[in-house]
């Protein structure tokens, strides 16, 4: 599915942004082409278009994903190209157009933040509209303060506000603008997973009701399962996948011997079904065993192959409770074997299994065969190659 | 003790620091964020007065101010007397002289606001003349403070120019470097010691309010 092709959430969203305030700008996509060469030979090369919703721009380090949200907000100008959403042209190289940054309303969270220092959080986000009358401009801070839950710090300083409450802040302070687009930098890479999802929830309630594009960069894989519902990979440059955040993830990898020299478990697994929203996937290995592994670029009923180390498998002689670990299997113990300084423990979970084990660790447990026993494995020791 | 000359001086020190407040800050803004690729030039010529001496710089104002140059015979056609050797000359001999005390602290200053926030300012909307006043002025408070009791103390303490521009008159252009002046060629060391006294500590104390004040904004983390 293209970018493009992606309809609005849910019936319930299309009512939302009907209700909203007639300021709002009907759903218009951000086209985008964009060529611009630097010296040292590295040059953005993109043409993509991006409709209203959540659009991952993901890639590496030095790909060129600050460079391409510059460009858009006119704070640096391409050599070539295009670049408007819905009829408003902020630039086009063949008709010498060229809007300032202050002509585009583009709201832009910089991985800095880029707070006033000198502001408190409620004139901060004043700022971009102290045109607008006092009583508006007054009752717009005060609603964008409710949604983004920064009522009560209204009147603190950058410097006195946790991180996740100055991400609130600029996030804020961009969104109150009205801007055509919103363009996010990494702003949410520092904070814990809790408070991402909580302030990605606002962002999205705010999105339903006004539908803009939002560009949000990333360079990490698991912000792309949790946010996007497109992701657009941007490497060296240039745009090499577009899709949903399954679509354009790694293939697995090419089984070949070197790998699998490494790996004393190469399982089959059958892929059952796809947890795009957590990244993973669950696979069906033998005839009951169900493991959760990272999910790749697969289809469900498809056949991988799984590689597990023997040493990343913990054995357990009781049912383990309160683990990070999403795979614990029961089994019997098949055989033990010394091999140096390390002892293989064959154990039947329906599958044969090899898990390594220290000398003294055998002994405490007092591994035999025919014991009972739970492997413990981690979604990431399973490795997925293709058949 | 002169106190006319000590109030005489005061007066063209406080009137220079202003004037540099008002054309320093544009100036320095120029220099701060212009791209043009002569802008050394104008970095160059801002920066002259510090390596000058003050009697080259002195003399050219008098050419130029005199009753010869256009700028003196306009002044002369305005105002019925002439610009050399009187306050007004003085004050515009000392605004030159001490430019680039003013002008490189702000610029300074402006230089080292976090370019992101100009940035972020651009992108709400903010023009650049409210991004001036509402972000890069604010945040260089101490640099600007620094410029304008710097351009203050420098007059103070001018000489040279004084000389060159406005002569040895009293209540007009005799100013406290030059009452000292007077006084130890008249071998009178006990008033030229009181007088060189209060300019010294006086000095001493505007620098040390500024590198007090810099020195607690500082510690607050700009």
């Amino acid at each position: 599915m293209s970018a493009s092709e992606l309809p609005v959430r849910s019936p319930e969203v299309k009512s939302q942004a009907a209700k909203s305030d007639a300021q709002t700008l009907p759903a218009q996509p951000l086209n985008l082409n964009v060529r611009k060469a630097f010296a040292g030979g590295f040059a953005l090369d993109v043409n993509v278009s991006i409709a209203p919703g959540i659009t991952i721009l993901f890639g590496p380090s030095g790909a060129g994903k600050t460079t391409l949200l510059d460009c858009i907000a006119g704070l640096t100008t391409p050599d070539a190209g295009r670049i408007a959403v819905g009829e408003k042209i902020f630039f086009d190289q063949a008709h010498a157009i060229n809007l300032s940054p202050q002509k585009r309303n583009t709201g832009y969270v910089f991985q800095d933040l880029a707070l006033f220092p000198h502001f408190s959080a409620e004139q901060n986000i004043e700022f971009g509209i102290s045109q607008l009358p006092a009583d508006e401009r007054r009752e717009k801070v005060r609603a964008i303060l409710e949604s983004f839950r920064i009522g009560p710090l209204s009147s603190r300083k950058p410097q006195e506000l946790s991180g996740g409450e100055k991400q609130r802040v600029a996030v804020a302070r961009a969104l109150v603008t009205n801007p055509r687009v919103l363009l996010l930098d990494e702003p949410l890479a520092a904070l814990d997973a809790a408070t991402k999802s909580k302030i990605i929830e606002d962002l999205r309630e705010w999105n339903n009701a006004h539908q803009i594009p939002i560009v949000y960069v990333t360079h990490s894989r698991e912000e792309v399962f949790a946010l996007g519902e497109r992701a657009l990979i941007l490497e060296n440059g240039k745009i090499t996948a577009q899709g949903t955040p399954h679509e354009v993830l790694s293939a697995p990898r090419r089984e070949t011997v070197a790998q699998l020299a490494g790996f004393e478990n190469i399982l089959d697994a059958t892929v059952l079904t796809l947890n795009e929203d957590r990244g993973t996937m669950t696979c069906q290995i033998g005839a009951s065993i169900l493991l959760e592994t990272p999910l790749v670029r697969a289809a469900i009923g498809e056949t991988l192959r799984v590689g597990i180390r023997a040493g990343d498998i913990l054995i357990s002689t009781i049912l383990p409770m309160g683990l990070s670990a999403r795979n614990i299997l029961p089994g019997d113990v098949v055989s033990v074997e010394r091999r140096d300084m390390i002892v293989a423990a064959k154990v039947n979970c329906g599958v044969e299994m090899e898990a390594h084990l220290t000398l003294a660790a055998r002994d405490s447990l007092a591994l035999e065969p025919g014991r009972e026993v739970w492997l413990v494995v981690k979604t990431h020791s399973c490795h997925l190659m293709q058949g | 003790m002169n106190w006319q000359a000590l109030w005489l001086t005061f007066q063209l020190a406080a009137l220079v620091a202003g004037i540099l407040l008002v054309i320093g800050l544009p100036i320095a803004h120029w220099i701060a964020f212009s791209r043009w690729r002569g802008k050394f030039l104008i970095e160059a010529l801002v920066a002259l007065p510090i390596v000058l001496p003050p009697t080259v710089l002195g003399f050219y104002v008098l050419i130029a101010l005199g009753s010869r140059s256009p700028i003196g015979r306009a002044w002369i056609h305005l105002t019925g007397h002439p610009l050399a050797f009187t306050f007004q000359g003085l004050v515009i001999g000392s605004v030159l002289y001490s430019l680039p005390f003013a002008v490189q602290p702000f610029a300074s200053g402006f230089a080292g606001v976090n370019p992101r926030l100009l940035a972020a300012s651009a992108t709400l909307g903010a023009s650049k003349t409210k991004t001036f006043w509402r972000v890069i002025l604010p945040l260089s408070i101490p640099s600007v403070i620094t410029g304008a009791v710097l351009s203050f103390a420098h007059t103070l303490g001018e000489f040279g120019v004084v000389l060159m521009v406005g002569g040895d008159i009293p209540g007009a252009t005799r100013t406290v470097s030059i009452d000292i002046y007077d006084k130890v060629q008249a071998l009178d060391y006990a008033s030229a010691n009181a007088t060189a006294l209060v300019l010294l500590l006086l000095s001493f104390v505007m620098l040390a309010v500024v590198y007090g004040l810099n020195r607690r904004v500082g510690m607050v983390g700009r």
